[in-house]
């Protein structure tokens, strides 16, 4: 620092930042990749000079100071540049000379970074590991009756329905009077959730549309991927592949356009059409896609000027109440397709939960509804939405199940379950608790994000820069000079690995359970916990 | 894990030939409680009072009174009643209840022009009416209340319960079809609502083995609106409301009963002759879809009796006989008891696929596997 330097209210040292850079010297071999690798420019190149005092020995010759330079790596306390700690420095090292450290006690920069009068905007999840999932313990063992069943072995039906169900007594009449069956997906449980084409780069879209293409195609597993809203790659939209795709729109009908223009040259319907409106790290907040991704090929696909932030509204404008746009988004989007298609929402998890629930069970074109937690990831959300606002999931999909149940409609919408689900990295766990406790299926984006491409991001404000555009894996950046990173071959091999053992791990906690012919959705007495509190919310055993 | 035999027979026969194969089958269950479910009564039953709700269960003296005045209270008649009421010791583990009754009744002026669906919701009703009363007081517990059944539940070894209640002696409880069941006490606590065979409208059925997927079946059954699918103290008891629900409620036969408890892989249903109707069938009965094991047997209001397994096969089930008589067992050794003098390479076990079922005539084992062709259903 400069002795000159002024001392502002703003004024920070490098101990006030949570990421500290720690650059050794003899190490270093001055390349300069640390610094160009950098996403948020937190160190620069710097010339260092050092004064030596050199005092001979004796009185006769006088005390010499001798000037000498060097260079190095100078870490920057401008809280516009703090270190995010993604550790890119420390990726492209060749000598493994720099790298952040956390440091847990400087929490000063939080009061910094709202400059301008912004506040903090990032993307991520919420910034608190802890998981109630997590807790969750599956309990019904059959140990001594009855043998367990081997996962390894046994032959297991996981998939699940997507799309309304009719009660026996309906289908029946359905099937004798050849009427109108709502359309139904056998689909894998677990979905790639929605993230759109503009928060994503291209190699990353394209590396989870081939994970889940060969997914398919090769594993006979039916994996679905919602394209989040943002439209859909004029491609995929007319290829063999978009059965494979949810397609969504939310209230900014981005890309939508696009989809309307393809539906005639579609070779075939896609899987679902997803009606988005909330997401669980921003509910009752729009979608954001700010100005920096908005580059000449999203602006193409969505039918925007390119370099302006696009913000979604939190509402569907055209209805006016969420009983008419429930109704009339659903009715549409149906018509679009011939009713060949299912068409759901998807909210965050809110206490008007249920409302949105009953207006689904009497509507029979709903094909089911998606809810998304508080801890579900996004790519741009005010830091104060993510960090303090929404519902769980557990609590709230449970008490829609159990609406469900006591309408006796359990068999036929079906919910399906986001936010938080392998946060700790449990994702069979989590993704198990959620179907017991009555989803469907569940949804994941962050998780993906993390396993397929190596996302750095962290429930303790590491990276986080998803919404700025500058992801230092290049998964969410718009530049291709960042996302060239990224190998669309290796995501989608990545994809393929962590669906595969997911499976097992699933298979291993079901197997246990008794459990092989059917998705064990709502089998909540194989679940247990040790927070009394929990357990009677839930309505699972208090187990400790 | 307990252990099941059931009989079907042209003429009506004692239910101690059902105990004895339950007792060399011993070691497969503790001992710990028996069931019976005794139709196609024989005796003065089927001679004079045929067509009479017939009500069973175990009263105390004042649970024998508040019976009377509640049945009074509906225009319901005693006519002929079996009443006993032990005087000797009761084998060990056996608590000392009261009297164990058999109550047939004329039923009230108006009956019988209401149709057969709205008597079956009276008697339902009124079944659950006296099990609530019971359980208040502890003074009443019923099992059935149904035109032809009488249905025997108590705890102990069922070799011993048999010879206490003195089951041999009155032929007025000979039936021909008996299901029995010998229970191994597991899972639950020990209450006689929860000991098999179950009965709902003219369908019981027992089962052995475990039901994981008992919480949402059971979830999903009690949401139907169907008066009676209540009381579930044993994972079982679901099996025999799905098999009402599967041929009251949706009017199917029997032989569908096995496409929705375990249905086919969607790779067997490609070939199917019935796709579309089963297809139906997979998707929106799937909340109905059992994981076993089981092996469960069961008997209609038609007099048909039928054994199915659970997908994978997990329990042992037999079936055999000669015609007149045929035997559903648990085990081989079971049905040697009953029928020794049957043929045995006519003996026949189900696998994942099959349903077994012999007609009221008796006449023969037909198996159907859920690779045929079901008959027209709807």
């Amino acid at each position: 620092m400069l002795t000159e330097r002024p001392i502002t209210p703003s004024t920070l040292g490098v101990k006030d930042l949570p990421w500290q850079i720690e650059w050794d010297k003899d190490l270093c071999t001055q390349c300069g990749r640390c610094t160009s690798v950098c996403p948020v420019n937190a160190i620069e190149l710097g010339v260092f000079r050092k004064r030596e005092i050199k005092t001979p020995a004796g009185l006769r010759t006088k005390a010499e100071n001798s000037y000498s330079i060097f260079y190095g790596i100078r870490q920057k306390t401008d809280p516009a540049y703090a270190c995010i700690g993604c550790s890119m420095c420390n990726t492209v090292c060749p000598n493994n000379a720099i790298g952040p450290k956390r440091d847990e006690t400087s929490d000063t920069l939080k009061f910094h970074n709202n400059r301008g009068g912004q506040p903090r905007t990032r993307g991520g999840r919420r910034n608190s590991g802890e998981s109630l999932l997590d807790q969750i313990k599956f309990i019904r063992i059959s140990m001594l009756t009855d043998p367990a069943l081997d996962a390894g072995r046994h032959e297991f039906r996981l998939n699940t329905l997507l799309g309304r169900v009719q009660s026996p007594e309906e289908s029946l009449k359905t099937y004798s009077e050849q009427g109108w069956k709502p359309p139904v997906r056998e689909i894998y449980p677990m979905i790639i959730g929605g993230m759109s084409f503009g928060a994503l780069s291209p190699n990353m879209w394209e590396g989870l549309q081939m994970g889940v293409a060969y997914l398919n195609e090769e594993m006979n597993m039916p994996v679905r991927i919602s394209t989040g809203e943002g439209g859909c790659p004029p491609r995929l939209l007319r290829s063999r592949f978009l059965k494979y795709v949810i397609l969504q729109i939310a209230s900014g009908y981005f890309g939508w356009d696009e989809i309307i223009h393809a539906i005639p040259e579609m070779k075939v319907d896609p899987c679902a059409i997803e009606i988005k409106y909330g997401q669980g790290a921003k509910p009752g907040d729009g979608g954001l896609l700010m100005w920096y991704k908005v580059n000449k090929l999203i602006a193409a696909i969505r039918g925007v000027p390119e370099r302006v932030s696009l913000p979604s509204p939190p509402t569907h404008q055209t209805q006016y109440s969420i009983e008419e746009s429930v109704a009339k988004m659903i009715q549409s989007m149906s018509m679009a397709w011939g009713f060949r298609v299912p068409v759901y929402p998807k909210i965050s998890a809110s206490s008007t939960s249920l409302a949105v629930l009953n207006n689904l069970t009497r509507n029979p074109y709903a094909a089911g509804l998606a809810i998304d937690g508080e801890d579900g990831g996004t790519g741009a959300a005010y830091n104060v939405s993510m960090n303090h606002m929404g519902h769980p999931i557990a609590s709230n999909l449970r008490d829609c199940y159990n609406a469900l149940v006591t309408i006796g409609k359990q068999n036929e919408l079906p919910l399906i379950a986001g936010g938080g689900i392998g946060k700790s990295g449990n994702l069979a766990a989590n993704a198990a608790a959620l179907i017991m406790l009555g989803a469907s299926a569940v949804q994941v984006g962050k998780y993906v994000m993390q396993a397929g491409a190596g996302c750095l991001g962290s429930e303790k404000d590491r990276c986080n820069v998803c919404n700025i555009g500058v992801c230092p894996k290049g998964i969410t950046s718009q530049d291709p000079r960042l996302y060239r990173r990224l190998d669309p071959e290796k995501v989608a091999e990545r994809v393929v690995d962590f669906y595969l053992s997911f499976d097992t791990e699933i298979k291993k906690i079901i197997a246990p359970l008794g459990r092989s012919s059917a998705l064990p959705v709502g089998m909540s007495d194989a679940l247990g916990i040790s927070d009394r509190a929990a357990a009677d919310r839930l309505g699972i055993k208090y187990v400790v | 894990m307990c252990r099941l035999f059931a009989l079907t027979s042209r003429d009506p026969i004692s239910p101690m030939r059902a105990i004895n194969a339950l007792n060399v089958m011993k070691e497969g269950h503790d001992g710990s409680g028996v069931g019976l479910c005794l139709r196609g009564l024989g005796g003065r039953f089927e001679e004079e009072f045929e067509g009479c709700p017939i009500l069973s269960g175990i009263f105390t003296e004042s649970g024998l009174r508040r019976l009377e005045q509640y049945t009074m209270d509906h225009g319901f008649k005693s006519q002929y009643s079996i009443l006993y009421t032990p005087d000797h010791e009761p084998p060990t583990g056996t608590p000392v209840r009261g009297t164990y009754a058999a109550i047939a009744y004329k039923v009230p002026r108006g009956w019988n022009d209401l149709t057969e669906a709205q008597q079956g919701q009276k008697l339902v009703q009124m079944r659950l009416d006296l099990k609530k009363m019971g359980e208040e007081e502890g003074d009443i517990m019923v099992f059935s209340f149904w035109p032809d059944t009488i249905i025997v539940k108590e705890v102990g070894d069922p070799l011993e319960i048999g010879e206490y209640l003195q089951l041999d002696a009155n032929k007025n409880i000979y039936a021909r079809r008996i299901l029995a069941q010998g229970r191994q006490n597991t899972n639950y606590a020990i209450n006689l609502y929860a000991c098999h065979p179950f009965f709902i409208e003219g369908v019981a059925s027992m089962t052995n083995g475990e039901n994981t997927a008992f919480i949402p079946i059971k979830e999903y059954l009690q949401s139907r609106g169907v008066l009676g699918y209540s009381g579930y103290q044993s994972d079982s008891v679901v099996f025999t409301h799905i098999a009402h629900f599967v041929t009251k409620r949706l009017g199917l036969d029997i032989r569908a009963y096995k496409h929705v408890i375990t249905p086919l892989s969607d790779l067997e249903l490609e070939d199917h002759p019935d796709r579309d109707f089963l297809a139906t069938i997979k998707k929106s009965c799937r909340k109905l879809a059992i994981d076993g094991p089981n092996c469960i047997i069961g008997t209609l209001d038609d007099g048909s009796m039928f054994m199915a397994q659970d997908r994978k096969k997990l329990r042992p089930g037999i079936v055999g006989g000669k015609d007149g008589i045929y035997g559903f067992s648990s085990e081989v050794c079971g049905l040697d008891a009953a029928i020794p003098d049957r043929d045995r390479t006519k003996d026949f076990q189900p696998m994942h696929l099959d349903t077994v079922i012999v007609g009221p005539d008796c006449k023969e084992i037909s198996t159907c596997s859920q690779k045929d062709q079901l008959p027209r259903q709807l």
